[in-house]
């Protein structure tokens, strides 16, 4: 429906370079990437707010790529909750709709049920500035949802909200939103969970071009490169240097982490991936503690080992001292392998 | 470096205060010990910056006492406090080098430039930014400004405690995380009390070797990361604390037998008023799922399967009954759908009366 054909943008700080992207109608599409990748890039070039210095953006098969913003049939949800200060929190959903050129009493009943949807039936008449900043967000989603655009894209809308508010409307988006068959959104953020609970495709954009895509498991059990493996968990996978020798893995030092079974992979230097659930307690490796944080109901051990550093995430809370000497076992399934121009070689096929 | 005693402090913003609603932070009594991290967590409102800034000098309570080893300075300036402040967006001289940001309030006081390069190179190391001090300040990323400011902080050898005010906001996920555990480094190292105050428990729980839990001007429960999950007092701690939040079922009281529907719990307990409200407590991680005739805690239907990486976030449902939350790593053997039987370790299930932890360990 929505298509990227080779797009660039000559950004000072964040071009973009050569992205091609078919988006479908109905589906919920997380862009995720860390601060500065070119998420809001894409965005702000769909809207027609950057000039492309390359490619076109077609929707339905029809080039949109000089059509003016306010009739590409676009929403846009911000970081920041923008509102009308003057209108109340009814007036702020109908006014969008009086721009369309809809009839009042067509665009109120709309909007009243818009307001529903998002729960704020019973602050209708309030002002924004007597919202929370939750409340004060689903305004400006009912305000974006209402018009019906083809393309609704939200920019990072939950990252000035309270944690325990981002939670609970991590868990309202997807309901309030998959009501709308016929349009495709777009949703960036730079946190992974947020990203794999949301999404139903996942882009990663890394230095302004697109570094994998498909489904969020998929991505995160099998990056198909180093930039995707390095945004693609939380807490971070690790990564340290290993050598292949002969179908075993060896470590910087010597190690041997992996016995057997990567036949197919040349001799030489690898990239290792270890994801922070490959490490468990008791084993053959010796490593001292960094660090421990406890995350409630989980431990998060910051481990040093005579081939490098690595996290390791466990059930439960566990006490170390720093510096204390612990064994553990690393999960050899789980294991990734990088070349060291980043492609993911640890598989076969791959 | 110093104690912090809070005592039997209270802050209203209103002179003519009366009622309890007039408090921006009702009273409290707290101790922290010289060279542990603390975090102030609640959502926006609760009072946590009220806290701050009165520790920082900027606000003067209006009831009770604020001691630093004992000694009253409820009433002293805040340039006699010797507290060191980081900001949720990086304040650094963009002018200046690395080196000159960190020399500044040592060159502010006087310091000898042979005192300056030896401090200046402590803290420099201390937080790995050696290599950088001759660069200009401006052009390092958003983590190492924010180091910058905190060794501001560091640089005086004559610092109480450093208050760090979200300092964790504009950063991305990837870059906290070193952040977090540098700053955790820092603590070790140099000794210095730190106080963070944040909204998200999760930065809360991993930086603070205690955590004071905030609603409404009030402290909700202060105690470490392990007791705030395990014991949460009251059903906001609990609500708060995790993620998923802890699931919440209602109990019947029959003349002294709590029961909780669906689930086949049932416990005997002395002196339960009939008026007062019941409810079970039962962490989303301490839920297991079984072969539905294994099940100790009843049967199940799985409504949602939100996968979010090394987790799984499972809603299930009662038949005609409430839903609950549970997380598993095992999540990718489940079925939307399926029916299954339900696990819950007896002393992990907790008791609330009206909203406050009566019973643990049962």
């Amino acid at each position: 429906m929505l298509s990227l054909k080779n797009i660039s943008i000559e950004h000072p700080k964040t071009p973009l370079f050569n992205i091609s992207y078919n988006f479908e109608a109905g589906k919920f599409y997380c862009i995720l990437g860390r601060t500065g990748a070119g998420k809001t890039e894409i965005l702000r070039a769909l809207m027609g707010l950057e000039q492309l210095s390359n490619g076109e953006i077609t929707l339905d098969d029809e080039n949109i790529s000089n059509r003016v913003i306010w009739k590409r049939n676009m929403a846009l949800v911000y970081q920041q909750f923008i509102n009308y200060p003057h209108l109340n929190v009814l007036d702020n959903v109908i006014f969008p709709l009086l721009r369309q050129k809809i009839k009042k009493s067509v665009a109120r009943q709309k909007a009243i049920s818009m307001l529903e949807l998002v729960g704020l039936s019973e602050l209708a008449d309030r002002k924004p500035s007597q919202l929370s900043g939750g409340q004060q967000q689903r305004v400006a989603l009912a305000r974006a949802l209402v018009k019906d655009a083809r393309i609704l894209m939200m920019d990072e809308p939950l990252v000035n909200l309270d944690y325990k508010l981002r939670e609970q409307l991590r868990e309202e988006f997807p309901k309030l939103i998959h009501q709308s068959p016929d349009s495709v959104i777009l949703y960036t953020t730079t946190e992974p969970k947020e990203a794999m609970q949301l999404a139903d495709e996942l882009l990663i954009i890394d230095n302004g071009q697109i570094a994998g895509h498909g489904k969020p498991h998929d991505l995160f059990e099998n990056p198909p490169n180093l930039a995707v493996a390095k945004v693609i968990s939380d807490p971070p996978i690790s990564f340290v240097k290993g050598h292949i020798e002969n179908g075993k893995l060896i470590g910087s030092d010597g190690t041997i982490l992996q016995q057997s079974g990567l036949q197919h992979i040349a001799n030489g230097e690898v990239q290792v991936g270890l994801r922070p659930d490959a490490l468990s307690l008791g084993g053959e490796l010796t490593s001292r503690v960094v660090l421990t944080e406890i995350n409630g109901s989980e431990t998060i051990v910051h481990l040093n080992f005579s081939f490098g550093q690595a996290v390791m995430l466990l059930d439960g809370i566990h006490m170390f001292e720093a510096d204390q000497k612990i064994n553990v076992s690393l999960d050899t399934n789980t294991i990734m392998l990088f070349s060291l121009d980043g492609q993911n070689i640890t598989k076969e096929s791959n | 470096m110093a104690e912090i005693r809070l005592k039997n402090l209270a802050h209203s913003y209103n002179p003519a205060h009366q009622t309890e609603q007039d408090y921006a932070l009702k009273p409290l009594d707290l101790t922290w010990e010289d060279g542990k991290t603390y975090a102030l967590l609640g959502p926006s409102g609760c009072g946590k910056t009220t806290m701050l800034n009165i520790i920082s000098g900027l606000v003067k309570p209006s009831e009770g006492q604020l001691l630093f080893d004992g000694q009253d300075v409820t009433s002293a300036p805040t340039s006699k406090r010797n507290i060191a402040q980081v900001f949720q967006f990086p304040v650094i001289y963009n002018t200046m080098s690395v080196a000159q940001n960190l020399a500044f309030p040592l060159v502010c006081r006087k310091y000898s430039d042979k005192d300056i390069k030896f401090q200046v190179d402590k803290v420099a190391d201390l937080l790995d930014l050696t290599e950088y001090l001759p660069m200009a300040a401006k052009k390092l990323t958003a983590d190492q400004k924010q180091l910058i400011s905190l060794g501001r902080g560091l640089v005086r050898e004559d610092v109480n405690a450093i208050l760090l005010d979200e300092p964790l906001t504009v950063i991305d996920p990837q870059m906290k995380f070193e952040l977090r555990r540098k700053l955790r480094e820092i603590n070790k190292r140099s000794g210095i009390t730190m106080v963070l105050v944040t909204h998200d428990q999760n930065e809360a729980m991993t930086f603070a070797d205690e955590v004071v839990v905030m609603q409404d001007g009030r402290v909700m429960q202060s105690g470490t990361p392990e007791i705030l999950f395990e014991q949460p007092q009251n059903t906001f701690v609990g609500y708060f604390i995790g993620s998923p939040p802890m699931n919440f079922l209602p109990l019947k009281n029959d003349n002294g037998i709590l029961t909780c529907d669906h689930t086949g719990f049932s416990q005997k307990m002395d002196k339960l008023p009939s008026k007062d409200q019941y409810s079970l407590g039962i962490r989303p991680e301490y839920l297991k799922i079984t072969e539905q005739q294994n099940a100790s805690f009843g049967i199940a239907k799985i409504i949602q399967i939100d996968d979010i990486g090394i987790d799984g976030i499972i809603t299930l449902s009662f038949e005609d009954g409430p839903h609950i939350k549970l997380k598993t790593r095992d999540h990718k053997s489940l079925h939307l759908n399926g029916i299954v039987g339900l696990s819950m370790p007896p002393n992990k299930s907790l008791i609330y009366q009206n909203n406050n932890l009566i019973s643990s360990n049962i």
